[in-house]
């Protein structure tokens, strides 16, 4: 399997590239759009909801702090939603390309982690440009990112391959994870500081396996600090458990995936 | 030369349906899962293939013959049994596939060879050859979306074949694109064949098969039924077609090695058949350009509402020469009463080439043998044609020509 992915890092590579050049190749603003989306979310969360959280939001001063904060969150997980989002229909998606042609499987959901990676990052530099606006300039606290990216990665592609196997047999999992993300990204501080929680039941959100995600990416963007790598860890662990499983799944589902799609 | 390339063991596939999917991803982790119900499309298959054969396969519809070529291709596993493939496989099994709309043709040709399976190097010395070969000129930097689907099945075909494999997969995709390049590529396939490649091709197509095939393996049911020379199982083919309940297909070696193959109902059948040359003789030589009539005996051994005798003439790879009916020339017999006998005379010049030809009768109730066959016999007679006396030629048809020339003195 891994074998495959090697001998094919060329097709995936210009696969990723493809991908890029294709979704907007006839819109004007092209790739810009990989960064308005996640952007434009900001913009409204930030309009309407700074005014009532800014207030609450610990330790830093800068008036402004909500958007970074806001974005810092986001960064983290718009790259866990989009790669169990891509992976959960990656399948069904290329069925009729599984279906037809012979080729290493394995290099679909390579394939759709690539291409989320590079969105990912032009995402990520447009938010440094905006932080240098608001005055939060590049601090050596971001290098962290790379290996939390990879935490999230590995943590995501587990959820995504497992999710993605049993929706070619099962479509009902593509229509709840959707909803059941959407519960999540709101369980999640993320729009909001964890400090609106009441205190009782703050100890639930130890039970979210993003929270520690998010709240490394907000300690990193926002306070220049190191995240706390032990609950990071765990989730990586998490994650690697997962991925395992779900390549177990995909190998042994390969057979009968086929005639389902 | 002779070297294995494909091997066929034993494979089946079966569809499984399982009375809840958690008990389908529970069988995937090695618990004792039965499937509620298992249809098995395919079974007990096996043959093999070795190098520079072409082998047609043929079967009706749902005969497994598409799930078989997936197999070989790979996109399908054998539910149990063996594919072993020696060597680089190729398919031109809809062709274009995969193909990104907003992408140029270059691109689309790139990643297309990626999902092959080849490298960054050796794509990019293919390429070049498939600009070539496809012809499209500047199109091929144009996104495919602007392509005629003439266009994108020259640039899909040029991929598929830009590297010679050891085995060819060509299904009936290939009868669309100009006539242009169709010739093309059918020299492109023969030109592969003579370099040693095995070609697998799928078709319906009798003559194409024919004429590009040295083999033939019939399927039915998800079962190998027949495998030899294309002509002996196109016959035994038409005939299960034609096969109705209680109707009987009977295969029999002739003394000249040749299989003859017969097929009906028995309402109708022929009892004698022979041919007739100007003196009354009957001939099994006969030459070139000579007049001929051919006496066929039948006889009704149960009233029927029509009868209409059909025959052919076909060649030593089995294509069809010339054919007719009664029912085409209007002179059907109405209710013939039982144990009556007719005998049908058929004079007609011999206006073939030099060779070896047969013919193959049928007894029918309208155009086709497909309503009602009473007997439909392949090979019935086998007789020679040799040149006595005309100028030499080449070909399957004697055309004589005179020729004049004159030359222009300047």
């Amino acid at each position: 399997m891994f074998r495959d992915l090697y001998l094919y890092k060329s097709f995936i590579f210009q696969s990723v590239r493809n991908e890029l050049i294709s979704r907007f190749s006839r819109s004007k603003l092209g790739g810009l759009w990989v960064i308005i989306n996640p952007l434009s979310q900001v913009l409204i969360y930030a309009l309407i909801l700074s005014h009532i959280l800014a207030a609450k939001l610990p330790g830093i001063e800068s008036q402004y702090a909500y958007a970074i904060y806001l974005m810092a969150g986001l960064l983290g997980w718009t790259l866990f939603n989009e790669i169990v989002g891509r992976c959960l229909n990656i399948f069904i998606e290329h069925g009729n390309l599984i279906k037809k042609m012979s080729f290493p499987r394995v290099t679909l959901p390579a394939i759709a982690v690539g291409s989320c990676l590079a969105n990912n990052l032009f995402l990520f530099i447009s938010m440094l440009g905006i932080f240098a606006l608001l005055g939060h300039p590049f601090n050596m606290a971001m290098l962290w990112l790379i290996p939390l990216t990879l935490v999230v990665v590995v943590f995501s592609l587990g959820i995504g391959l497992i999710l993605g196997v049993m929706n070619v047999f099962l479509r009902d999992i593509g229509q709840v994870t959707p909803i059941i993300l959407q519960m999540l990204f709101w369980f999640t501080p993320i729009v909001y500081p964890i400090t609106i929680i009441p205190e009782a039941y703050r100890h639930w959100l130890n039970l979210n396996p993003m929270y520690p995600i998010v709240d490394a990416y907000q300690q990193i963007l926002v306070y220049g600090n190191s995240p706390q790598w032990g609950s990071v860890l765990i989730i990586l662990a998490a994650g690697i458990i997962l991925s395992i499983v779900g390549l177990f799944m995909f190998r042994r589902s390969s057979a009968e995936m086929v005639d389902a799609l | 030369m002779n070297r294995l390339l494909l091997s066929i063991q034993n494979i089946g596939k079966s569809y499984r349906a399982y009375r809840s999917e958690s008990r389908r991803f529970a069988s995937w982790f090695g618990l004792p899962v039965k499937p509620s119900e298992e249809h098995w499309v395919l079974r007990h298959m096996s043959f093999e293939v070795h190098s520079g054969e072409a082998v047609g396969i043929v079967g009706q519809n749902g005969a497994g013959k598409s799930t078989l070529l997936k197999m070989i291709v790979g996109t399908l596993k054998p539910t149990e049994g063996k594919v072993q493939i020696n060597g680089r496989i190729a398919a031109i099994l809809e062709l274009g596939m995969g193909f990104n709309p907003e992408l140029t043709g270059r691109k689309n040709a790139i990643y297309a060879l990626g999902l092959m399976g080849f490298n960054a190097e050796e794509v990019h010395k293919i390429i070049p050859k498939v600009e070539e070969f496809s012809e499209i000129g500047k199109y091929f930097d144009e996104p495919v979306r602007t392509y005629s689907s003439g266009m994108q099945m020259r640039v899909a075909f040029s991929v598929a074949t830009a590297y010679r494999p050891e085995i060819l997969i060509v299904d009936e995709a290939l009868s669309v694109g100009d006539t242009y390049f169709q010739h093309k590529s059918f020299s492109r396939i023969r030109e592969f064949q003579e370099q040693g490649t095995t070609l697998l091709i799928v078709s319906h197509d009798r003559s194409a098969i024919q004429s590009l095939c040295n083999r033939a393996i019939l399927l039915e049911n998800g079962t190998v039924i027949k495998d030899g020379n294309p002509e002996e199982v196109f016959d035994f083919y038409n005939a299960i077609i034609a096969e109705k309940e209680n109707s009987t297909v009977e295969v029999k070696k002739l003394d000249n090695n040749k299989v003859q193959t017969s097929s009906g109902t028995g309402e109708a059948k022929v009892e004698e058949i022979a041919l007739y040359n100007v003196k009354n003789e009957v001939v099994e030589v006969v030459g070139v350009g000579e007049s001929v009539e051919l006496r066929v005996k039948v006889k009704v051994h149960q009233s029927v509402e029509s009868l209409v005798f059909g025959y052919g003439i076909k060649d030593r790879l089995g294509q069809v020469m010339y054919g007719t009916n009664t029912w085409h020339t209007e002179q059907v017999i109405n209710q013939p009463k039982s144990d009556s006998e007719y005998i049908f005379k058929i004079a007609f010049p011999i206006n073939l080439g030099v060779g070896s030809y047969s013919i193959q009768t049928a007894l029918v109730d309208r155009d086709t043998h497909l309503t009602n066959n009473y007997e439909w016999v392949d090979l019935a007679l086998v007789f020679n044609v040799i040149n006595i006396d005309k100028v030499q030629f080449a070909g399957c048809l004697w055309n004589e020509p005179s020729i004049s020339i004159e030359e222009i003195s300047l």
